[in-house]
């Protein structure tokens, strides 16, 4: 499987896209978090997960549910690509606490924003080193992919 | 002996605490990482004092948060 720190590219179907937006509308003001897996840049599947914090301008997945889907991820032969939050509020892009704590190896970031409430806004980053690099999305029509959101 | 990391079986000279166990498995923030040992979810104190015993299961997975 390539990282997608090799491919400088994150593919997401649009329906997965879709998924996650509807996950930050109906957390907010909450924050929104979750996983998403798939292999060689491209996402598969979506699961929406609990925000241990259940903040608004906080977020952490609960481990119980992390080590639950890592497993899962496993089984279907795929590997977890990213991570995603929702910012309800403020822009998408990584936050002095994101980059502090975003220390999971090759994990992607991605932020599905809701500034705009009519036009959400989903980027995706690597940190590393303390440092966060904006990756390219690709959204790509739902017929393009068997995808699943979970 | 043969243990069960992540998924994928692996052979240490053991037997070892987690502590160690991240160590060799090159985990370069054990204090960001959740453990589960044979299922059960474990408080970092016990990273040093929790034996890993041959047939044994770890996950380890690094801790996913952030902020607005």
């Amino acid at each position: 499987m390539r990282p997608v720190r090799e491919l400088q590219l994150l593919t997401i179907p649009r329906n997965i896209v879709d998924a996650m937006i509807e996950h930050a509308h109906r957390c907010a003001p909450q924050e929104a978090c979750g996983v998403l897996s798939g292999s060689d840049g491209r996402v598969r599947s979506v699961y929406p997960m609990t925000n241990a914090d259940a903040s608004s301008e906080h977020f952490s997945l609960v481990p119980r549910e992390q080590f639950d889907v890592a497993r899962k991820i496993r089984a279907e032969g795929q590997e977890m690509l990213a991570v995603y939050h929702s910012h309800p509020a403020t822009p998408a892009r990584p936050s002095p606490e994101d980059i502090r704590l975003g220390v999971a190896p090759g994990i992607v970031h991605v932020i599905v924003s809701l500034a705009d409430q009519n036009k959400p806004a989903v980027k995706a980053f690597l940190i590393e080193d303390g440092k966060a690099a904006e990756t390219s999305v690709r959204i790509t029509n739902e017929d393009e992919d068997n995808v699943s959101t979970t | 002996m043969e243990i069960t990391v992540n998924g994928d079986a692996v052979t240490l000279d053991g037997p070892l605490t987690i502590a160690r166990l991240l160590v060799e498995q090159e985990v370069k923030m054990p204090d960001m990482v959740s453990v589960e040992h044979n299922g059960k979810i474990l408080d970092r104190a016990e990273f040093d004092k929790q034996q890993v015993r041959p047939g044994d299961t770890v996950e380890f997975l690094y801790f996913m948060g952030g902020g607005a």
